[in-house]
């Protein structure tokens, strides 16, 4: 981390011989208190912490359910049931993690929508931005594997599609199939090693989530202006101006959890995984947890099988190249008319494939799913490179603190100490 | 003036989608009757289990469900759990003694049955699944434990968009489900094709189910008042009552403490945001206060 | 690679030995994490056991009936055993090839001399849900999950799926009864 940006002076003996050693307090100290926040950020910019949060509330729950859990095809709905039954507090772990991974993904979705619509991913953060995209997909990862453990319906009928889709890679296809099954069809050897990737992957999110913030502090944060930080004025410190919005914002999140967790745990699940697994009968309906449905509805847009994997696959990718695609040199979405509009009808196109994809593949529904999947990547591949072309934005404010109070005017009270905001290094 | 047209695209979107999805919902096998909504005691933030109702309801899984039904994870203490259909310890004690159970090897290596003790989970009627299919028509009759979480209907397209709000949310599709289905058995149509065995039910997905009418008015004796009448209806209705909440507290056995447990902690969380917000306000003030970029009237400055 | 501290007359000829050196070196450190490597992929395909109870199965036919379809299970994968009516076997012959989104001849479906029955994977080819007998439009199945219909010899009528039930490694043994599946060591899938 820039390191410039450390006020930290330790004052103690002991303190300065830690430091000496091992500068980790003034490495937090940069990263955490003294670190420049642009003082215009709205509540969209507290979603990072209530990631953070829910990461650590996954990691906690699911090492304690794990210490009741048998990851067996004949033991694990048993032992799951054990856990809500017996087990003190085991339902409330439970419920927990698996109403935390819900909420994990809204956090989530709002937290990608913010660096869309605010053009977080654009120079100097592409690193920054595609370092997300990974912790994006390490989370889905994570999410399907731990959907398969409870072992009901649900869980080994959707291991079973999954890893059928696996198997329409060409050549290597099938060679993943097996391994993944460690047998000739979803059985026990394979809820035993998801359970393994499910315990693992967690871990490597947590080493990207380190990538991730290191990134950040590097680049520092865009803003709603989505100009950088030009002077002192335009930042506050990160404690405790962005540490207690952070906090406030993370217990309002809270609260939406609780209401799932205590009152609501079944609503964002599905009934069928209440029943054991059987690998003769096949649910009614085969629906994956709902933040996978925009992309079982692209999935199943396409007729052909291989085709429909490229493409879900490519609607995850192709994230990763938002930096490139887009070529406007503004960045917030506020100061561009046109393309502002386009970003919130691409949001409502997500929202409809979302609820496609828990539709049956019929008629009207596969005909929508198609034009809302053709809509979503022209979103990418058209609108995005094109809009920066033709669309005059609206002129920019000349400073941040120009754009919370106008041309001209002044704040009371201080923020960044002079020179401080001057750390992160901010190009154009 | 922006986000309307925008809301209003998106809209538009939206009920474009629906519509063109419409015709497909005529012809969806899932769609179908929806089960009439019960009053339950337990539905909603402050809902208890009726013990009383409980009680009878396990009457009526003891003497007719459970002679082809098993509930392998529900264990005879459990009845004796606070929250839940709430008898003595005694009184477990001797209804698990009622019980032949196999246990075993002993010494000399055979297995054996004893009476059952309140550690045992209820005995299946069946030894396993392939013994219960042979002897019901060539499908096992679904396990109980879970079966009230394990069981849900559509209720059309976009209802999952309320649903989960506090007060006029709709949690309680399982025990609905299955009070509709025992009420549920009807002739049927004229035109319908009834295979072999089958019995026509008007919320079963297909209509067609292997299992006879379960329950007939008069069928579980309940216990008597004072004044020697029963002390709930002994109707084909009530019994769905009665044992669809006795099967939702088996599925379910620690609801009470949950949303007990969950008042407190939202209530916890409101006080606590609510000191946090003017904690951020104060520490805010240093600066100026706090501004941010979602300011329209700014906007149209530039 | 160049290391301007060395000889220069002797640069271009002890360069190349030292390129040797390191390709060498390089080659011999990826041969080690392959061979490392190598351990942990293999220990995640089928264990012994698992191929072991994938071993052939015997299933007598004797006691299903005309038009009847039976479940059997081959290294945890569904099978459909069904008997064929007689007028299922003409329909199935009559069907034109250019009819079906995976053309195949009746005679590929079933074996020589035994006509009447059918020996197919029990998941849809689509996404491996299990159809369901005696649906559809075609006097076979009819998936679930996503609408794919199969004919009476589990030949594709209608998609999404792509390719018609395969037909697993199967054998009569006698006229009442048949071997499916092969013996491990042989090509696993079928």
């Amino acid at each position: 981390m820039s390191g410039t940006a450390s006020t930290y002076v330790p004052k103690s003996r002991v303190a300065k011989w830690f430091e000496s050693r091992l500068p980790i307090v003034g490495l937090v100290h940069s990263s955490f208190i003294a670190y420049p926040v642009p003082r215009n950020l709205n509540y969209f910019w507290t979603f990072g912490a209530i990631l953070a949060a829910f990461l650590g509330i996954q990691i906690i729950t699911g090492v304690w359910l794990a210490m009741h859990y048998e990851p067996s095809a004949t033991g694990a709905f048993t032992s799951v049931e054990k856990i809500m039954r017996d087990v003190n507090y085991g339902w409330l772990l439970r419920y927990a993690h698996a109403n935390g991974a819900s909420m994990f993904f809204v956090a989530v979705y709002v937290h990608m929508f913010r660096a869309l619509y605010y053009g977080s991913y654009k120079a100097p953060r592409e690193v920054l931005y595609i370092l997300g995209v990974v912790i994006y997909l390490l989370m889905m990862a994570t999410a399907f594997l731990g959907y398969t453990l409870p072992w009901g319906q649900m869980s080994f009928w959707g291991a079973t599609v999954i890893t059928n889709i696996l198997a329409a890679i060409p050549v290597v296809g099938d060679t993943i199939q097996s391994l993944l099954w460690g047998g000739y069809s979803v059985g026990n050897p394979t809820v035993n090693r998801f359970f393994s990737l499910h315990y693992l992957l967690p871990w490597m999110i947590a080493g990207v989530v380190v990538l991730h913030v290191w990134a950040l502090h590097v680049t520092g944060q865009n803003n709603p202006a989505g100009i950088p930080i030009k002077s002192g004025k335009d930042a506050v410190p990160f404690t405790p101006y962005a540490t207690v919005k952070d906090a406030f914002a993370t217990i309002v999140f809270m609260i939406l959890f609780s209401w799932f967790l205590f009152f609501m745990p079944n609503y964002l699940g599905h009934a069928d995984n209440y029943i054991q697994a059987n690998p003769a009968v096949t649910p009614a309906h085969i629906v994956p947890e709902w933040y996978f449905l925009p992309f079982y509805a692209i999935l199943r847009a396409v007729p052909s099988k291989l085709g429909g994997v490229i493409l879900m696959f490519s609607a995850v990718i192709i994230l990763a190249f938002a930096p490139w695609l887009d070529t406007s040199r503004i960045r917030s979405c506020n100061y561009r008319p046109i393309y502002r509009q386009f970003m919130w009808v691409f949001l409502g196109v997500a929202l409809v494939l979302g609820w496609l994809g828990s539709q049956p593949p019929e008629g009207g529904y596969v005909l929508a799913a198609q034009v809302c999947t053709a809509y979503y990547f022209a979103h990418f591949l058209i609108v995005m490179p094109l809009c920066g072309l033709f669309e005059t934005p609206k002129p920019l404010p000349g400073s941040i603190l120009e754009s919370v109070t106008g041309p001209g005017k002044q704040v009371s009270g201080a923020g960044m100490p002079a020179g401080v905001a001057a750390a992160p290094q901010v190009k154009g | 003036m922006a986000m309307t047209r925008v809301l209003s695209t998106t809209l538009a979107a939206a009920v474009a989608a629906l519509l063109l999805g419409a015709p497909a919902r005529a012809e969806d096998a899932h769609g179908g009757p929806i089960p009439p909504r019960v009053h339950w005691s337990f539905a909603g933030m402050f809902g208890r289990f009726d013990t009383a109702q409980l009680q009878r309801g396990f009457q009526v899984y003891k003497e007719v469900c459970s002679n082809c039904h098993s509930m392998k994870l529900v264990s005879f203490r459990n009845l004796a759990q606070e929250g839940g259909p709430d008898f003595s310890a005694s009184q477990v004690k001797a209804l698990a003694a009622t019980y032949q159970v196999k246990d075993g090897p002993n010494d000399s290596g055979d297995m054996f049955e004893r009476p059952g003790r309140p550690a045992d989970a209820f005995p299946a009627p069946f030894p396993n699944d392939q013994a219960a299919a042979a002897a019901n028509g060539g499908k096992a009759p679904p396990d109980f434990s879970v079966i009230a979480k394990a069981r849900t209907f559509s209720r059309g397209n976009l209802t999952f968009l309320y649903d989960w709000l506090p007060f006029v949310g709709y949690s309680e599709q399982g025990p609905d489900y299955i009070h509709g289905l025992l009420n549920g058995y009807r002739d049927a149509p004229k035109d319908f094709q009834m295979p072999e065995g089958g019995y026509y039910n008007l919320y079963y997905p297909g209509h067609i189910i292997a299992m006879p009418p379960p329950l007939s008015d008069g069928q579980v004796t309940y216990a008597k008042d004072d004044k020697g009448q029963p002390v709930a209806p002994e109707t084909v209705d009530q019994y769905g009552k009665d044992v669809s909440a006795f099967l939702m507290w088996a599925a379910e056995p620690h609801m009470m403490d949950r949303k007990a447990l969950g008042f407190r902690v939202i209530l916890f969380l409101i006080i606590l945001s609510g000191l946090l917000y003017y904690v951020k306000k104060k520490i805010w003030a240093d600066v100026g206060g706090e501004v941010h970029g979602l300011q329209p009237e700014l906007h149209k400055t530039w | 690679m160049a290391n301007s501290t060395a000889a220069p007359a002797d640069a271009s000829h002890d360069g190349n030995r030292r390129d040797f050196l390191f390709l060498a070196t390089g080659a011999g450190l990826a041969v080690g994490v392959g061979a490392v490597a190598w351990p942990f992929v293999s220990s995640m395909a089928p264990d012994a056991e698992v191929i072991a109870a994938g071993a052939p199965i015997e299933v007598d036919l004797s006691p299903i009936q005309d038009g009847q379809i039976v479940n059997v299970f081959w290294r945890g994968k569904l099978i459909f055993v069904r008997k064929l009516t007689a007028k299922e076997v003409g329909d199935m012959r009559a069907v034109p090839l250019p009819e079906m989104i995976d053309p195949a001849a009746f005679g590929t479906r079933v074996k020589d001399g035994h006509d009447q029955w059918l020996v197919v994977y029990g998941n849809c080819t689509h996404l491996g849900c299990v159809p369901i007998g005696h649906q559809g439009n075609f006097e076979g199945w009819a998936c679930p999950c996503h609408g794919s219909q199969f004919d009476a010899v589990g030949r594709v009528r209608h998609g999404p799926a792509p390719i018609n039930l395969p037909i697993p490694p199967y054998a009569f043994q006698s006229d009442t009864k048949i071997r499916i599946g092969e013996p491990a060591g042989g090509k696993g899938e079928a």
